[in-house]
C-alpha cells in the first residue's frame, strides 16, 4: 500500500538537509502539530441533488443534467441515500449526529463550479465530535474528529498548461459536479507524518467497511488538505500554513515532511512562517504558495434558501448505527482472540474491508486461521503490490484458495508447487485442482521414484558428498536441490531428507 | 372568461387555432407600441393549437368527449410532477393562449430575463409550471418582457427595450412582471404568467388595472424559475378577472418534488368557493399601509372598497403591523445577498454572453460588467457587502432576524382577522423616465407588496377604482395557504363593483 519514503530527504528545492533521529520526519527539538481535512465521496447512485449516475470514467460532460449543471432556474433535491451514507461514516466515526443541520452556499468563482458556489454545510455540520484511532507504539493514540459535513463536489478542469493563469485555454468536466462528498475535519491530534498516513489508512479502512466510499485516491474518491504548524516542546503553538493538492498517502507523508522541515529552516533562521495557503507540487517534491493571506477567499457563507434544514429522526439515526458493521479495530481483536492471529497481522489485514473478507471467506472454507493469514500476509498481499492492484481485486476466489491449502495439507503438492499453482490461479482465475493436473505439480511421495532420485544426486556430487561427510550440513541442502531439480520440484521434501540422511549416514562421519 | 373560452373550444364552436390567431393579430398591431413581448412563438403556437382543434375534432367524430384534456397533444418528457400536482387540472386551459414571463424556463424558446448576459440563450427543460400549463392544454404564445431578472419596479431595467401601460403609453407598467400585466391589460392574451419577489406580480397589476397573484410561498413549483431572491421568489398569475385568477392557479398549484420548497399541501378547488359570500368576514386594515407616503388618491380608492366590504357584510377594523417600516430596509438586504449568489452563474464559461478579458478574471468581470444592466449590478454589490466577513452578522443576520418579526406581525394579525386589507402600490403608475435616476423612490413602488413576500403569505392584488384616470390596486393578503379566502373575498368584491364607473374604462381597448 503504502511502501513510504517516509522521512528521506526530498528533491530539489527543499530544504538542505532532512533532520535526522527524531521521530521521522519531524527535526529534534520541535513539535509538529497537524490537523488533516478530508473529502471523501460517497458511493451513491446518483449525485447529490439530481439524478445524475455518479460512475468514474465516463466520457467528460456524459453525466450531467440541467441540475448540475447549474442551468438557470434549476434547483437542487437533497439525495436521501447521500444522506444515510453521511449518517453511517458519522457514526462509524463516533461522532454525534446532529437531528438539525443545514446546507450552506459557500460562494467563490471557479470555471469548474456551475454555479459558482458550492453547496455545503457551515456553522450547523451533519454531524461533530467524533474521533478514531491510530496504533502508536504498543498502544493506540486517538485522533479526535472536529466535524463531519455533506457538499457537493465540483467539476474538473483541465488546463493546456500548468494552471489556469497561463493556459490558453481549458477544458470542463462536470461528470463530477454534484457527486456527493463528506469533509471529515480531524483535531490538531497528529504529531507526525506517519501518524498522517496511519490516519488517512484507518479513516480509509473505516468508510469502506461501512460501506461509505470505495476511497480511491487515484479516483480521486478520497482527498486530503493538510493544515500544520510547528513550535518548541511546550512551546507556543505555530503559524499554520495549509497544503493543497496532495493526492496520495505516500504524498501526504512527503508533503508533510517536506512543509515542516521548511517551517522550522525558516523559525531557526530566525524568520516566521507566512499564514498561507500553499500548494504540493509532487513532481518537485516541495510545496510552493498558492495564496498568501491578504488573498485568502472569503466564502460568503448563508443558508441556501433552495434546501429547508435537514432535520433527522432520532429513530433512523438508530436504525442506521444498528445496521452498521463490524469495524476495522473490533475485527483486529476478533482475529487476535479468536483466532490467535500476531496482532500485527490482523492489523495488516483489517486495514482493508475486502482483504478480511477475503481472509474470513477463505477461513469458512479451509478453518485454520493462521495459515491462511500466512498466506494473505504472504503470497496474497505479494501478488497484489507486484501487479499494483488493490485487495477489492483479489483475482483469485477464497474457496479456490482454501482448496488450495487443503492440497498442501493433504501432501498433495508441496510448497513450493503450491506457490506456482497460486501465481496461476492469480493469472488465469483456474481452479487449482485443474491446473495441478494439468502442470503434473502433483507431489511425488513414491519412495522408489525418489530414491532413484537420491542416488543419482549422490553418484553425480562426489564431492558434495564427501564435504557433507565432513561434517559441512549446508552440503546436504544442495543435495536436497539437486533431487527436487531432478522430480521438477515435486517431491515431498521430508522423504527427500530422510531418504538422503538415511544413504549418507549422520554428518561428520566420512 | 377563460373557463367559457375553454368550453366554447372543447365543444367545436370556437377554434383554439383562431383565438391564437386574434391573440397574435392583436399583439402584431399593439405591441410594437406596448412592448410587452421579448418572444413570440406564433408558428409553434398555431401549430399546436390546430393539433387541439384536430384532436377535439376526431375526438366529437367518436362520440366521446377528449377527456384528460390534452390527450397525445402532450409534447414534454412526462416527468413526475410534471403536471403542477394538479391532475385535475388536466383540460381545464384547452387551447388558451397565455403570455410567459422571460424568466420562467421554456424548452426550445429564448429565456433571456430580459438581459444581455443572457440573450439568445434557450433552456433545454421546461419550468414545472409550463409543463403543468401545457399538460393543461395551455397555448404559450411568447416569452414577456420585464425588469432585468426582475429587479425592478417599472419595467424600465430591460435591457431591450421598456414596456408602455395600456391604460397610458407615457406611464409605466409597473414590474417587475411588466410585459406580463401589460399584455393582459391590453387584452393581447387571456392571461400571463408572472413572478413575485417583492411585488413584482401584484405592483404591476395594480398599475394595469388587472389581477395579480402571489401565492404562499412553496404553493406553486419554482422549477425552472430564474432564481432572483429565492427566499421570496413565487410565481403567480396575471389575469382580467379573479375566476380567471383562480381557475390557473388550480394549475399552477401543486407540490413538485423537483423544488425541496414546494409543499406538500392539497391543492383545493378554488373556484368552488367564488360565490360565495363573505359576510362575517374579518378585514384588517394595517395602519402602516394607509399612512404617510400613500397618495391621498389611492387612499380614497382603497376607503372606499372598504366601504364595499363593509356593506357585504365583513367586519373591517383598523389594526396594526408595527414592524412594516422595517420590511424595506430588510428586503433589501435579504434579496440582494440572495440575488449576488444566484446570479454568480452567470459568468460567460457555460452559456449566455462571453466577453473575452485576457485571462479568467478579465473575462469574469468584461462579461458581467457587460452582460448586466446597472440596477442588477448595483443589487449584486449591495448582496456581495451584506455577506461579506465582518458585514454577515450586522447586515444579513440581522435582516433574517427582523424578517422574523414582520412574520410574526402578520402571524398575530390573522390571529384575529381572515384577512387584511391594504393597497397595492403607494401610487398609481408613474411616467417613464420618472423614478429612473433615482432609485430610492423606485424601491419605495413596492413598500406595501414587500412585507408579503418576506413573510411568505398569499396576496392579490385587484382593481378598485381609479386616480387620474389610472388603475388602483387593492391588495388582499391572507394567511399561508388561504388562497381560497382571498380568492373568495377578491371575487366578492369584484362581482360587487362590476358596474362602477371605472371598471368601464378599464374594460376599454378590450
Ligand atoms: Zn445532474
Amino acid at each position: 500500500m503504502s511502501e513510504v519514503q517516509t522521512g528521506r530527504p526530498v528533491r530539489a528545492g527543499g530544504p538542505a538537509s532532512a533532520p535526522g533521529g527524531v521521530a521521522a520526519g519531524v527535526p529534534a527539538g520541535w513539535e509538529a502539530v497537524i490537523g488533516l481535512e478530508v473529502h471523501v465521496e460517497l458511493s451513491t447512485a446518483s449525485k447529490m441533488f439530481c439524478n445524475c449516475p455518479t460512475r468514474f470514467g465516463a466520457p467528460p460532460n456524459s453525466q450531467v443534467c440541467p441540475v448540475c449543471l447549474g442551468l438557470p432556474g434549476v434547483l437542487p433535491v437533497p439525495n436521501r441515500q447521500a444522506v444515510e451514507l453521511a449518517v453511517r461514516a458519522a457514526l462509524a466515526l463516533n461522532c454525534k449526529v446532529a437531528t438539525y443541520s443545514k446546507f450552506d452556499r459557500k460562494n467563490y468563482f471557479y470555471p469548474d463550479m456551475p454555479k459558482n458556489y458550492q453547496i455545503s454545510q457551515y456553522d450547523l455540520p451533519l454531524a461533530t465530535d467524533g474521533y478514531l484511532e491510530v496504533p502508536e507504539g504498543e498502544g493506540s493514540r486517538r485522533i479526535r474528529i472536529r466535524r463531519l459535513h455533506l457538499e457537493e463536489d465540483t467539476g474538473k478542469s483541465m488546463h493546456a498548461a500548468d494552471d489556469i493563469v497561463t493556459a490558453r485555454y481549458s477544458l470542463l468536466d462536470f461528470n463530477r459536479a454534484g457527486i456527493p462528498l463528506v469533509e471529515i475535519v480531524s483535531e490538531p491530534d497528529i504529531a507526525t507524518p506517519e501518524q498522517a498516513r496511519l490516519y488517512l489508512e484507518k479513516l480509509k479502512a473505516i468508510m469502506q467497511y461501512c460501506g461509505v466510499s470505495d476511497c480511491r485516491m487515484e479516483e480521486g474518491s478520497l482527498r486530503c488538505d493538510i493544515n500544520v504548524s510547528v513550535r518548541r516542546p511546550g512551546g507556543r503553538a505555530g503559524t499554520r500554513t495549509e497544503v493543497k493538492n496532495v493526492n496520495s498517502f505516500r504524498a501526504v507523508e512527503r508533503a508533510l515532511t517536506y512543509e515542516i522541515a521548511r517551517q522550522v529552516e525558516v523559525l531557526e533562521a530566525g524568520g516566521e512562517v507566512e499564514q498561507e495557503t500553499r500548494h504540493w507540487d509532487e513532481g518537485a517534491g516541495c510545496t510552493r504558495t498558492l495564496r498568501t493571506k491578504e488573498y485568502a477567499h472569503d466564502y460568503r457563507y448563508f443558508p441556501d434558501p433552495d434546501l429547508p434544514p435537514l432535520v433527522l429522526d432520532p429513530a433512523w439515526i438508530e436504525e442506521i448505527r444498528r445496521s452498521l458493521p463490524e469495524l476495522p479495530d473490533a475485527r483486529r481483536e476478533r482475529y487476535v482472540r479468536e483466532m490467535g492471529l500476531p496482532p500485527y497481522d490482523a492489523g495488516v489485514i483489517t486495514a482493508s474491508r475486502a482483504l478480511a473478507e477475503f481472509f474470513e471467506e477463505t477461513v469458512r472454507a479451509y478453518p485454520q486461521p493462521k495459515t491462511v493469514s500466512n498466506w494473505v500476509m504472504g503470497e496474497v498481499r505479494r501478488y497484489l503490490n507486484e501487479h499494483g492492484l488493490e485487495p477489492e481485486q483479489i483475482p483469485v476466489r477464497p474457496a479456490d484458495l482454501a482448496d488450495l491449502l487443503a492440497m498442501v495439507e493433504r501432501g498433495t503438492v508441496n510448497m513450493r508447487a503450491a506457490r506456482q499453482v497460486f501465481t496461476e490461479m492469480c493469472e488465469s482465475g483456474r481452479p487449482p485442482a485443474e491446473i495441478v493436473r494439468e502442470r503434473g505439480l502433483e507431489q511425488v511421495s513414491d519412495e522408489s521414484l525418489i530414491e532413484r532420485a537420491v542416488d543419482e544426486a549422490i553418484a553425480g556430487n562426489p564431492a558434495v558428498v564427501a564435504d557433507y561427510r565432513k561434517g559441512k550440513e549446508k552440503a546436504l541442502g544442495f543435495l536436497v536441490g539437486q533431487v527436487m531439480k531432478a522430480t521438477r520440484g515435486r517431491a515431498n521434501p521430508q522423504v527427500v531428507n530422510r531418504l538422503l540422511r538415511e544413504r549418507l549416514g549422520p554428518p561428520g562421519t566420512g | 372568461m377563460i373557463a367559457e373560452t375553454a368550453a366554447a373550444i372543447r365543444r367545436g364552436e370556437l377554434r383554439a387555432r383562431e383565438l391564437v390567431e386574434s391573440c397574435l393579430s392583436r399583439i402584431a398591431s399593439l405591441d410594437a407600441l406596448l412592448g410587452c413581448f421579448l418572444t413570440l412563438d406564433g408558428e409553434r403556437a398555431l401549430e399546436r393549437a390546430g393539433h387541439i382543434d384536430e384532436e377535439l375534432a376526431r375526438a366529437r367524430q367518436h362520440g366521446g368527449r377528449a377527456a384528460g384534456g390534452t390527450g397525445g397533444l402532450k409534447a414534454r418528457g412526462g416527468a413526475p410532477g410534471a403536471s403542477g400536482g394538479n391532475q385535475a387540472g388536466d383540460g381545464l386551459l384547452l387551447g388558451i393562449p397565455y403570455a410567459c414571463k422571460d424568466n420562467i424556463c421554456t424548452r426550445g424558446v429564448p429565456t433571456t430575463c430580459a438581459s444581455r448576459i443572457l440573450e439568445g440563450y434557450v433552456p433545454p427543460y421546461s419550468a414545472t409550471v409550463v409543463e403543468g400549463l401545457e399538460a393543461a392544454g395551455a397555448v404559450l404564445l411568447g416569452k414577456t418582457n420585464m425588469d432585468e431578472f426582475a429587479m425592478g419596479s417599472s419595467g424600465e431595467n430591460s435591457a431591450f427595450f421598456p414596456t408602455r401601460n395600456p391604460r397610458d403609453t407615457t406611464r409605466v407598467p409597473g414590474g417587475s412582471s411588466s410585459g406580463s400585466a401589460a399584455a393582459v391589460a391590453a387584452g393581447l392574451v387571456p392571461f400571463a404568467l408572472g413572478s413575485d419577489t417583492g411585488g413584482s406580480v401584484r405592483q404591476p397589476a395594480s398599475f394595469c388595472g388587472v389581477v395579480g397573484f402571489k401565492p404562499t410561498y412553496g404553493r406553486v413549483s419554482r422549477y425552472g424559475l430564474v432564481a432572483f431572491a429565492s427566499s421570496l421568489d413565487q410565481i403567480g398569475p396575471l389575469t382580467a378577472t379573479v375566476e380567471d385568477c383562480a381557475l390557473v392557479m388550480e394549475v399552477l398549484a401543486g407540490h413538485d418534488p423537483r423544488d425541496a420548497t414546494s409543499a406538500d399541501v392539497p391543492v383545493p378547488a378554488y373556484r368552488e368557493v367564488l360565490g360565495r359570500e363573505v359576510r362575517g368576514m374579518k378585514l384588517g386594515v394595517p395602519r402602516e399601509y394607509m399612512g404617510e407616503g400613500i397618495e391621498p388618491g389611492v387612499r380614497e380608492a382603497v376607503e372606499a372598497a372598504l366601504r364595499v366590504f363593509e356593506d357585504l357584510g365583513c367586519v373591517v377594523e383598523e389594526c396594526s403591523l408595527p414592524h412594516t417600516e422595517y420590511a424595506l430596509a430588510v428586503y433589501y438586504l435579504v434579496a440582494p445577498a440572495e440575488a449576488s449568489s444566484n446570479l454568480a452563474r452567470y459568468d460567460g464559461v457555460r452559456y449566455g454572453l462571453r466577453v473575452e478579458g485576457g485571462d479568467i478574471t478579465g473575462m469574469y468581470s468584461h462579461t458581467r460588467r457587460q452582460g448586466f444592466g446597472a440596477e442588477v449590478r448595483r443589487r449584486i454589490m449591495l448582496g456581495t457587502y451584506a455577506l461579506s466577513a465582518g458585514y454577515y452578522d450586522a447586515y444579513y443576520l440581522k435582516a433574517q432576524k427582523v424578517r422574523t418579526l414582520v412574520k410574526r406581525d402578520f402571524e398575530q394579525a390573522f390571529s384575529r382577522y381572515d384577512l387584511l386589507v391594504a393597497p397595492t402600490s403607494p401610487t398609481v403608475a408613474f411616467r417613464l423616465g420618472e423614478r429612473t435616476e433615482d432609485p430610492l423612490s423606485m424601491y419605495m413602488a413596492d413598500v406595501c407588496t414587500i412585507p408579503v413576500n418576506l413573510a411568505g403569505i398569499p396576496a392579490i392584488s385587484i382593481p378598485c377604482g381609479e386616480e387620474a384616470g389610472l388603475p388602483v390596486g387593492l391588495q388582499i393578503m391572507g394567511p399561508p395557504f388561504a388562497e381560497s379566502t382571498i380568492l373568495q373575498a377578491a371575487h366578492a368584491f369584484e362581482r360587487a363593483t362590476v358596474g362602477a364607473s371605472w371598471r368601464r374604462r378599464g374594460g376599454e381597448g378590450r
